[in-house]
Order: structure tokens, then sequence, then C-alpha cells
């Protein structure tokens, strides 16, 4: 199968870049950012505040099954419907710092769209860090499952 | 952890990437190596210890002579690393695309 997302994070370097192409009209994709409920529904997150301006700023707030919470929080520095949208974004209470996110949101066919997202961290490590995470989640949850067969074998 | 960030740390500097795409197709000595590169001898030794520490480059000796190969298992885990992060993007996006068709369809 053809991978619609792909990761562009060159070696040595305090930058990331995700795109993606989808079967959706500009307009909709666009829609998902933007409209709070939307963004809950595809972000698996609660939305406390999203004001879609200049100096707006944004605050999401994610419960795990266990029952902890993690924020994330971040100013809005451009909000143009259809295009742009560059804002910082900050995982709290984690070592990544704060991130500065261009998003860009692009027309491909009328029922197609691409949206391309770089993100520039304050360091190398820190980027680093940040890709690893899924990995060392997966790493985790591998051996939470690993755990629960162990105890259930007791 | 701080192994994991070790291997990033060895494949962020050219010479040591360079070493590692030398040997990716055949095994060779150190000085078979350091022939490939301007740098002085030494400091292409400390760039295959550092490679050998993190287990990127694995050694095997024959005779007198030390070869370096690379080690496949943890390139794929180097590989793995970005490709978790990719899994997990491109899962939010396959939502984000689902959830707007269904909004689309509502409408």
């Amino acid at each position: 199968m053809e991978r619609k997302t792909k990761i562009n994070a060159e070696d040595g370097k305090q930058e990331l870049v995700i795109t993606r192409e989808f079967e959706l009209p500009l307009d909709l994709l666009f829609k998902a950012y933007a409209e709070p409920e939307l963004v809950e529904q595809w972000m698996g997150t609660k939305v406390l505040k999203l004001e879609n301006r200049k100096y707006g700023c944004y605050r999401f707030e994610t419960t795990d099954p266990k029952g902890n919470k993690y924020g994330f929080n971040g100013v809005i520095h451009e909000f143009s419907a259809n295009e742009k949208i560059i804002r910082t974004f900050e995982f709290e209470n984690t070592p990544f710092g704060v991130q500065l996110e261009v998003l860009e949101f692009e027309q491909l066919t009328d029922d197609t769209s691409k949206l391309t997202i770089h993100t520039i961290f304050e360091s190398v490590s820190q980027r680093d860090q940040m890709l690893q995470m899924p990995f060392a989640q997966g790493i985790n949850m591998a051996h939470n499952r690993l755990q629960e067969i162990l105890n259930k074998l007791k | 952890m701080n192994l994991r960030r070790d291997v990033f740390q060895a494949i962020a500097d050219p010479t040591r990437r360079a070493i590692l795409l030398l040997v990716a197709s055949q095994s060779l000595t150190a000085g078979a190596i350091a022939s490939n590169f301007d740098t002085a001898r030494p400091t292409v030794s400390k760039h295959l210890q550092i490679l050998t520490e993190c287990e990127l480059l694995e050694q095997e000796y024959n005779g007198r002579e030390v070869y370096y190969h690379v080690n496949p298992k943890k390139m794929k885990e180097l590989a793995d690393f970005i490709e978790a992060f990719r899994k997990l993007w491109d899962d939010r996006f396959n939502k984000l695309e689902s959830v707007m068709k269904k909004y689309k369809t509502k409408k």
C-alpha cells in the first residue's frame, strides 16, 4: 500500500516536515483543524480553547485510559482559511520545549488536498526525542501486554 | 533511553554516515575505510569506535585483520524509530479523513 503520510527528518537538523495527501476537498481538510468538535473527534482530545485568529491561543487536554491528563497549548500567529496556520505548540510537562508549526493547506483536485506541517524545534536533540517517543511508547505497550499475559498465566 | 539517543548522535555526523554507507555492501578494515577519507586516521578510528559502541557496526576478526560491517538489526531499529512516528501520524490522519468523510455526508 502506498504510504500517504511522509516524514522528512534530516539528520542533525532541528526541524521536521510531515506531508499527507487527503481524499478530501480543501475546505473540509481545513475545517478539521478549525472546528473544535471536529478536532476533538479526530485527535481524540478535549478542546478547552481554540481561538482561530492572530494573537489567539488554544489548549487541548487528552486523558489516557488510566486517567492521566496531558496538556497541549500554543499561540496562533496566522490563521488564513484554507491556506495556512502558523502557531506554537507545547506538550506540557515534557522536555520537548516549544515548537513553531507552519501548516500549509493546498488543493490538489476538487476532491483531494494536501497538508504540509513544518515543525521547528529549539534543538536537534529535542526533535530526536520527539521522534523517538512513539517508538518508546510502542515498546512500553508491548511490555504492558506481555505483563498482562504473564499475569493471566499466574 | 540513553543508548538509543547515542544511536541518533552516531548518525548525526556526516563522516560516520559516510562510513556506514561504505561498509553497507562489504566488510572493510579500518585502513581501507580510512583511505576513503581525507581526515586523519585516528579521527576515523574514533568514528569507528563510536559506531561500534552503539552497535551500528560489528567487528569480525580475520587473522590479524579486523573487518567492520554494519549490524542490520541495529540499522533496522533506527529505521523503526521514524516508522513508529510516521505510523502515529498516518493513523491520526486516517482518522481525520474518516471523520471528515462522515461529516460531509451528514451535511
